[in-house]
């Protein structure tokens, strides 16, 4: 009986979600628990901070593969005799963590936001305007973990890791290009998040949104409107249809809040609106709110978030 | 080419959210159903661009349900599908729907296999990738973009900071993301046809469950919005840092 935890390591610096899967597969096991990654990642060492004992990688897959990562998963699963799985709930987790739960046929977890309470796993249904409890009733079980769910674990020590000797057989999905579009932080795992809707008027009046954002630490996002008017790219369109995420801080500028738009931002810890319209939804999902334009309130939190920043 | 579409039937987006049974069940009471939005506006529609770019092929529906989602089938043939198939069984888990789904496909001969990216109800994004893995077949989720050439499919997906291009061969499976396809609305004709359109329905194999939604709870109330002056926005930054500590 033993846990272990598929993680996505790829990047300059070991991605967030990666430790946060590591410290929560750890919590569930009461102890350290073995870590499987793949592609070129140096110093995994430091994932004995979060309570991984080793970590086992598969250095010949580049891509995300389904095929060959859910082979590396289940032979690792079969030689430490995992009974449960921990894998994340993001773009890399959501090519895996199914298929894994499929061969092995356990229950799949998609999406935990937390440790469970007893058997029952919570997670986010009707997106995110209810919570369900989920029961596993399989021998193994499978639990993918929602980014920004729990705090990374600071402990100490130093895990050994080793590169996977198996076969995964071939590459079925390769990689033709990676279009880059700004070095920001990634969406999904951002805790401060600044967004902004049509009431910005148009993409040459970003600037001072983007501003606010550097100052604060935070990601920029933008509505689904602005997304299709190419005023921003896609991938920072957070909705029902867009990314969902659950950061710590949404501020939402000149944003509305149509029930889609809500739907992607309704976990969010805090919520500001700033809109010109005292009428507009959003304000009832609001804990701060400003009535005022964008252009007049904007100065202003950027005035004051120079000074909190000459403070700190 | 033959494509097969994942339909799924959901409450309608703006439908209220409540549950019965001690918050046991979703309480469908007085709430329309519709074709899950992901299924239908870019899994459905590319199916078809992709089937009209050829000038052949085939587009079948697949929906894991009981007679009570044949008028949500009928709306998948109005837009277009070729024929329906709904395999007659109350699933209660991904991997009951994906078992059903991959034991009616396996022996059909299916080039592509187009499934929204997650239902809006259960939010699981799990049924495509489980397909996918009982079928033994290559699956890339929250595509944006999908073009088919020959036996070669390329797929577009958002990434985090930026887009990312992927190629594999046919057949595969797809999760269908915002950006794929644009809704198309189901004209007179196409209502009209569907009704004659074979919709047909196989029986269940009935795999065992292997997880359980037991319970349903509705989020806390979210407490009364604090308003600040717009002269004095500032504040907000302040209140951020000393009262929320977010900042």
């Amino acid at each position: 009986m033993s846990t272990i935890v598929f993680i996505d390591t790829r990047g300059e610096k070991l991605p967030k979600a990666a430790q946060e899967a590591v410290t929560y597969a750890s919590q569930l096991a009461g102890g350290p628990v073995t870590a499987v990654t793949f592609g070129d990642a140096q110093g995994l060492e430091a994932l004995g901070a979060q309570g991984a004992g080793k970590v086992i990688v598969a250095r010949g897959v580049k891509a995300v593969d389904g095929q060959q990562l859910t082979k590396l998963v289940c032979d690792v699963a079969a030689a430490e005799n995992a009974t449960t799985i921990v894998c994340v709930a993001d773009a890399t987790g959501k090519a895996v963590a199914p298929r894994v739960a499929a061969r092995l046929k356990a229950g799949h977890v998609a999406g935990a936001i937390g440790l469970p309470e007893g058997d029952r796993f919570k997670r986010n249904v009707f997106s995110g305007k209810a919570r369900a409890f989920v029961e596993v009733k399989s021998p193994v079980k499978v639990v993918s973990l929602s980014p920004n769910s729990i705090a990374i674990g600071q402990g100490g020590g130093s895990a050994t890791v080793q590169d996977f000797a198996g076969d995964l057989g071939p590459a079925r999905v390769t990689v033709k290009e990676v279009r880059k579009a700004g070095s920001g932080i990634p969406l999904p795992e951002a805790e401060l998040v600044v967004s902004a809707g049509r009431g910005m008027k148009g993409p040459e009046h970003w600037a001072p949104v983007e501003e606010l954002a550097t100052l604060l630490g935070a990601a920029t996002a933008c509505s689904r409107p602005v997304a299709d008017m190419h005023w921003r790219p896609h991938h920072e369109h957070v909705g029902q249809t867009g990314v969902a995420i659950r950061p710590n801080l949404y501020i939402a500028i000149g944003i509305s809040g149509a029930i889609q738009h809500l739907a992607g931002v309704n976990q969010s810890k805090v919520i500001c609106v700033i809109n010109k319209d005292p009428e507009a939804p959003f304000f009832k999902a609001a804990d701060y709110g400003i009535v005022g334009d964008a252009f007049e309130v904007l100065p202003k939190l950027i005035e004051a978030a120079k000074k909190l920043n000459a403070e700190r | 080419m033959k494509i097969l579409v994942l339909i799924s039937q959901v409450p309608d987006t703006t439908a209220r959210i409540a549950f019965a049974n001690n918050n046991t069940q979703y309480d469908a009471n007085g709430v329309t159903f519709i074709v899950n939005p992901y299924d239908e506006w870019y899994a459905l529609v590319r199916a078809l661009e992709l089937k009209e770019a050829k000038g052949s092929g085939s587009v079948t529906t697949i929906t894991v349900g009981g007679a009570d989602t044949e008028a949500t089938i009928r709306k998948a043939l109005a837009i277009g599908a070729d024929e329906a198939v709904r395999v007659d069984a109350a699933a209660s888990d991904a991997y009951q729907v994906a078992a059903e789904v991959a034991a009616y496909a396996k022996d059909k001969g299916f080039d592509l296999v187009l499934a929204g990216k997650e239902t809006i109800d259960f939010n699981g994004g799990q049924v495509g990738a489980m397909v996918a893995e009982l079928l033994e077949l290559p699956y890339v989720p929250l595509a944006s973009k999908l073009e088919v050439n020959g036996t070669t499919a390329t797929v577009e997906r958002d990434v985090p900071g930026g887009v990312e291009v992927l190629e594999l061969q046919l057949p595969c499976v797809i999760g269908a993301a915002k950006g794929m396809a644009e809704q198309r609305i189901p004209n007179m004709r196409g209502i009209m046809a569907a009704r004659t359109k074979p919709l047909q329905v196989v029986p269940a194999t009935n795999p065992a469950p292997v997880s359980a939604t037991v319970l349903f709870e509705l989020p806390p109330a979210k407490g009364a919005v604090k308003m600040i002056p717009a002269e004095e926005a500032g504040k907000l930054i302040e209140l951020l840092h000393t009262e929320a500590k977010v900042i």
